[in-house]
């Protein structure tokens, strides 16, 4: 076992784990952070997708040792202060952007990369940032209106078809 | 996965000391070994980390004006930091699986993995970029061996992959959507002194080089070059995705896209 330190939400964990242990197993079993989902376990569908200092990575994908020294973010620290939905989340209540929400971690971490890197971004651009993340049930259409909403800009531009 | 001991050097020297170990194995971005590791199918008594080496960092470019990416330079760091130097390559890292794999996986363990449908195995070929190791350097043509074959030795490190610019370049991907992998992906490059046709996804042998299409296109550098030109079906790959005869159409499709792109 060998210990692994990080930033997790703004607050300092440590924990010791073996070589093979994931990073998405870290958060779920060691820190008991269960917002993170594991979907196909096969870095295919993005329920696990997490920030690894800033960046979108696939937990499931990544050791937890790897991930030593740096600053993760995880979908329980993506509300507000004071415990409300974030703009990403609440667009995605708005706009029905969930059914099962089994992938809604995956796809409000990976809308906030977009967003952080590309604030106001085309419904394609969308679409195509989203590609690593599956959804099973609500299909994409109401999530790329959540976030075109959550981008400031008008969501109903997105005709539904 | 097996269970298995976990390092993370800061220097080349230690890293190949480090894989010095009996059945130690390198790990780039693991955005293919992990999965391979969950599905034990390898069993490594030690995964060496590359990724805390800085001196495998990063684009740059050399005095001869050539483009060198560090061997672990994620594809999203070559699809930002190689756009103005080299875009036909900032290309196809752009290209290479999701937003998400594409900040873990890098260029060295792609190359030394050498998918049959992997997108940078084309883009080194068909520049004919140099593969320097921690012992040496080894030119493209020489270092893929066939699928997941290269001519690296065991324990032997990419330290950086060194492209010269071409005038003109283009990565044509025909995207297997489930996958993310090519389908089929042309990546042709025209220097001063002629065409190179580096073919992914189609062959059992993995990348190739099409020579019928370069000597073509050094004769007439268009499109209409091609009609006629077909590879040999009997060596492409045939799977639920595609027959044999898809992809050696592909192939001829592709590349006269490549061609349209940069004329």
């Amino acid at each position: 076992m060998t210990q692994v330190s990080m930033t997790v939400n703004g607050k300092s964990v440590s924990g010791d784990v073996e070589g093979r242990t994931l990073l998405s197993s870290f958060l779920r079993d060691h820190l008991s952070l269960t917002g993170t989902h594991v979907g196909c376990d096969t870095a295919q569908c993005g329920a696990c997708v997490v920030h690894v200092n800033g960046e979108a990575v696939k937990s499931c994908n990544m050791l937890a040792l790897e991930a030593d020294g740096t600053d993760v973010g995880t979908i329980e620290g993506q509300s507000n202060a004071d415990g409300s939905l974030n703009v990403i989340q609440q667009a995605f209540q708005d706009h029905h952007g969930l059914q099962c929400g089994f992938c809604t971690p995956g796809m409000v971490m990976s809308a906030a990369a977009l967003l952080k890197e590309n604030p106001r971004p085309t419904e394609a651009e969308i679409r195509k940032y989203l590609e690593g993340n599956l959804c099973r049930c609500t299909g994409y259409h109401n999530i790329v209106k959540a976030i075109m909403a959550a981008s400031g800009q008008d969501a109903g531009s997105i005709a539904a078809e | 996965m097996y269970s298995f001991e976990f390092e993370k050097p800061s220097t080349i020297a230690d890293a190949v000391a480090a894989l010095a170990a009996e059945d130690a194995q390198a790990l780039g971005g693991g955005q293919t070994l992990i999965p391979t590791l969950k599905q034990r199918l390898a069993s490594p008594s030690a995964l060496v980390s590359l990724s805390g080496i800085s001196e495998m960092q990063g684009v740059c470019v050399e005095d001869d004006g050539s483009v060198s990416v560090g061997g672990a330079t994620t594809h999203a760091t070559v699809a930002s930091e190689a756009a103005n130097t080299y875009p036909a390559l900032a290309a196809l890292a752009g290209q290479i699986g999701d937003p998400a794999v594409r900040n873990r996986g890098t260029i060295g363990g792609s190359v030394a993995n050498n998918d049959p449908a992997a997108c940078y195995p084309a883009g080194v070929l068909g520049s004919g970029a140099t593969i320097r190791t921690n012992t040496r350097e080894i030119a493209a043509d020489d270092f893929f061996e066939g699928m997941f074959s290269t001519a690296l030795d065991d324990g032997e490190i990419i330290t950086s992959v060194r492209f010269p610019v071409p005038q003109a370049a283009s990565y044509q991907k025909f995207l297997q959507p489930a996958s993310r992998f090519a389908l089929v992906g042309v990546f042709l490059a025209r220097f001063a002194d002629g065409v190179r046709v580096a073919v992914t996804g189609a062959s059992e042998d993995g990348v190739f080089r099409w020579s019928e299409a370069e000597q073509a296109l050094n004769t007439s550098f268009s499109p209409d070059a091609l009609m006629g030109l077909h590879v040999n079906p009997m060596n492409m790959i045939a799977d639920l995705h595609g027959s044999k005869d898809y992809r050696a159409h592909l192939v001829s499709v592709m590349t006269k896209r490549a061609v349209a792109a940069c004329s």
